[in-house]
C-alpha cells in the first residue's frame, strides 16, 4: 500500500495537525519508508492468534478479589471522593492560557 | 568531596556521619552542574528551593539523631516527562514549556520521602519520542564520554547526568529501550522492570501499555535501592501490580552458581558491531566461569518487534498526545479565529518533526480501513514475541545480549533516517511488548574507549534475579 498526498491530509486532518506543504512532501517519503518496513509482519500467518493490548492479563490475577477474573486487580469499590480530592477551581486553571476564573475560554466552537 | 564514584550508600554514609550536610552535598552537586553541564546539556530545570528545603530536613534529622530513610540527602535527578508539584515539567517539548504541574509523580514522591534530594529535571527526546535525544525541543545531551555523540536516548538526560557525576542516581522511563539503551551509551545501570512493578502515576504517558519507569545508578546495588523505594501497588495506577516488593539490595549478593543464563541466536545476527559482540560475549563467558550454566535459546519472531512496536507505539501516542490542544494547559497559538483552527495551529507549533511523524503513523495504523492490517495485526504480533519469551523462560532463569547493536553514535548521524534511528532499539522493544523486566550493565568499551552494555532479562516480576546476575557480573569486573 503506498501512502498518497491525500492520504496524509487525510490523517493530518483526524489528528488535527496542521501540516505545511514541505511538511506533507515528508511525511508520504517517511511513512511510506515505514510501512514498507512494517509490511513485513504480513510474513506471519496470525489468524489463530489473539491480540494482545496489555500486559497485565498475562502475569496471572489476584483470584482473592472480587469483579472480572482477568482485571480484578485493577477494580475497587466506589467511594465519595474518590482517591484525592479534586483541585480547587484556581489551580486546575493555573495552566490554562486564558481563562475567565472559573471556565476556561476558548476560540468560537461554531464556524460558518 | 569527591562526587566520582559517590553511591547510595556512600553519599548517606557521609550525612549520617556528618562528614558532610545534606545541604553542602547538594550544593556541591550544583556546583558541578554550574561547571560542567553546559558541555553536556543532561538538566532543563533545577529545583534548588525545593532540594534544599528538604536538605533542610534531612539535616535536622540528623541534628536531633534520629534514624536516617534508606535515600537520606541522596542527590538524585529527574526525567522532565515525570510530572513535579511546583516545578516546571516540559516533557523536552514546547507544548509543555511553561507548564508548572499541580502534582507529583507517585515515584517522585516516593524517592522524597525515603529522603532522596531532586536537584532537578533532565533532558530527553520530545516525550520520549527519541533514540538519541536529539529530539529535545530545547538542546541535545551530548555524551559525557565523549562529547561528539549521542547519549541514547529517550532518556538521554537522566544517563548523562548520572555518568558525569552531576546526580548519584537518577530516574528515566523506558517505553522501547529509553532507559537501557543511553545506560548502555553513557557507561551506567539502567533498570526497566516488570510492567506493573512501578506506578506510572505522574509519568507523562507516551504509550501506556508500554510505558515504565526505572532507575539509573552507578552501581546494580544503587539501582535496586532505587527500584525498592519506587515500586509496588499505587491505587492511583490501576496496572500497578499488587505484588510484594522484595529487599532487592539484599538479595544482590546470592550466588549465580548453577543459574541457567540463556543466550538468543538471534540477539548476535546481522547488523551487530564486532566489537560490541566480541565484547559481550567475553561478558557471558565471565558468567560461565562464575558458575552459570550458559545455554543457546530461540526467540524465533525477533525480527518482528520494531515493526509490531511502532505501530503499537505510535497508536497509543496517536491517542494520549490528543490532550495536548491548547486548552487546559501548556502552549496556545496565537490569533486563531475559532477553536478547530486553534487546535492545529498549537499543535503544529508546539510538536516536533518526530512527534509529529509518530502521531501521524499511530493515526494511520488506527484510522477505518488499515486498523485490522496494521494495528491489529501488530497485537497478534505482539502475543507471538511474548510467547517467544515465555517459551524460553521454561528453558533458563535469565536471558543475556547486547543492549544495543552499536556503541555511541555521532550527533546528526541518523536524524535525517527516522527508520535508521528506530533499529537502534532492536534489542530492546521486546522487552516492552513482553512487559518483562531488563536491565543493562556496562561491560566494556570499544578502542574509542565508548562503552559497551549487556542487557540481561527475566520473566515477570524477576528483577531479583537480573540483579543477581548482573551483580555478580559487576563484582567480578
Amino acid at each position: 500500500m503506498q501512502v498518497t498526498e491525500k492520504d496524509v491530509s487525510y490523517v493530518a486532518d483526524l489528528a488535527n495537525l496542521e501540516l505545511s506543504e514541505d511538511e506533507r512532501g515528508r511525511m508520504v517519503r517517511d511513512l511510506n519508508s515505514i510501512l514498507g518496513y512494517v509490511d513485513s509482519l504480513n510474513e506471519l500467518d496470525t489468524s489463530a492468534v489473539p491480540p494482545m493490548a496489555q500486559v497485565s492479563d498475562r502475569y496471572g490475577v489476584d483470584e482473592s478479589k472480587k469483579g472480572s477474573e482477568r482485571f480484578a486487580y485493577a477494580s475497587r469499590d466506589d467511594v465519595k471522593e474518590g482517591l484525592r480530592k479534586s483541585f480547587p477551581t484556581e489551580v486546575a486553571l493555573a495552566n490554562a492560557p486564558e481563562s475567565d476564573g472559573t471556565f476556561f475560554k476558548v476560540p468560537k466552537v461554531i464556524e460558518k | 568531596m569527591n562526587l566520582t564514584g559517590l553511591t547510595i550508600d556512600s553519599a548517606r554514609s557521609a550525612v549520617l556521619e556528618r562528614k558532610t550536610t545534606a545541604a553542602a552535598l547538594a550544593e556541591t552537586f550544583y556546583a558541578k552542574i554550574g561547571s560542567d553541564d553546559s558541555k553536556i546539556g543532561a538538566y532543563l530545570i533545577l529545583s534548588r528551593e525545593r532540594a534544599l528545603a528538604k536538605a533542610a530536613e534531612i539535616d535536622r534529622l540528623v541534628e536531633k539523631g534520629e534514624k536516617l530513610p534508606p535515600l537520606a540527602g541522596v542527590p538524585v535527578g529527574i526525567k522532565d516527562v515525570l510530572v513535579t508539584k511546583g516545578v516546571r515539567t516540559t516533557a523536552g517539548s514546547k507544548i509543555l514549556g511553561n507548564y508548572v504541574p499541580p502534582y507529583d509523580c507517585t515515584a517522585v514522591s516516593r524517592l522524597e520521602a525515603a529522603g532522596a534530594i531532586v536537584l532537578g529535571k533532565l533532558n530527553c527526546d520530545e516525550f520520549a519520542m527519541g533514540s538519541s535525544n536529539e529530539n529535545s525541543a530545547f538542546k541535545p545531551v551530548h555524551n559525557p564520554r565523549d562529547l561528539t555523540r549521542v547519549p541514547g536516548g529517550s532518556s538521554g538526560g537522566s544517563a548523562a547526568a548520572v555518568a558525569a557525576d552531576m546526580a548519584v542516581a537518577s530516574l528515566g522511563t523506558d517505553t522501547g529501550g529509553s532507559i537501557r539503551q543511553p545506560a548502555s551509551f553513557c557507561g551506567v545501570v539502567g533498570l526497566k522492570p516488570t510492567y506493573g512493578r512501578v506506578s506510572r502515576y505522574g509519568l507523562i504517558a507516551f504509550a501506556s501499555s508500554l510505558d515504565h519507569i526505572g532507575p539509573f545508578g552507578k552501581t546494580v546495588k544503587d539501582a535496586a535501592i532505587m527500584l525498592r523505594t519506587i515500586a509496588g501497588r499505587d491505587p492511583m495506577d490501576s496496572t500497578s501490580a499488587e505484588v510484594p516488593v522484595p529487599d532487592y539490595a539484599a538479595e544482590i549478593d546470592e550466588p549465580v552458581k548453577g543459574m541457567k543464563v540463556g543466550v538468543a541466536k538471534e540477539y548476535f545476527g546481522e547488523g551487530l558491531d564486532g566489537e560490541v559482540r566480541s565484547t559481550v560475549e567475553a561478558a557471558i563467558q565471565k558468567l560461565g566461569k562464575l558458575g552459570c550454566d550458559i545455554v543457546e535459546v530461540s526467540l524465533p519472531h525477533t525480527k518482528y518487534a520494531i515493526p509490531a512496536y511502532y505501530l503499537v507505539a505510535t497508536a497509543e501516542a496517536s491517542s494520549n498526545l490528543a490532550r495536548f490542544d491548547g486548552v487546559r494547559y501548556g502552549l496556545r497559538a496565537k490569533g486563531a479565529r475559532s477553536l478547530s483552527e486553534m487546535y492545529r495551529r498549537t499543535r503544529d507549533q508546539g510538536f516536533g518533526a518526530e512527534v509529529k511523524r509518530r502521531i501521524m503513523l499511530g493515526t494511520y495504523a488506527l484510522s477505518a480501513g488499515y486498523y485490522d492490517a496494521y494495528y491489529l495485526k501488530a497485537q497478534r504480533v505482539r502475543t507471538l514475541l511474548t510467547r517467544d519469551f515465555e517459551q524460553a523462560f521454561k528453558k533458563v532463569d535469565a536471558i543475556v545480549g547486547p543492549t544495543s547493536p552499536t556503541a555511541a553514535f555521532k550527533l546528526g548521524e541518523k536524524v535525517d533516517d527516522p527508520l535508521a534511528m528506530y533499529l537502534a532499539d532492536i534489542y530492546t522493544v521486546t522487552a516492552n511488548l513482553a512487559g518483562i523486566p531488563g536491565i543493562s550493565i556496562p561491560v566494556g568499551a570499544t578502542r574509542e574507549k565508548l562503552p559497551i552494555g549487556m542487557q540481561i532479562f527475566a520473566k515477570h516480576f524477576a528483577e531479583s534475579t537480573i540483579l543477581r546476575v548482573a551483580n555478580a557480573h559487576e563484582k567480578a569486573a
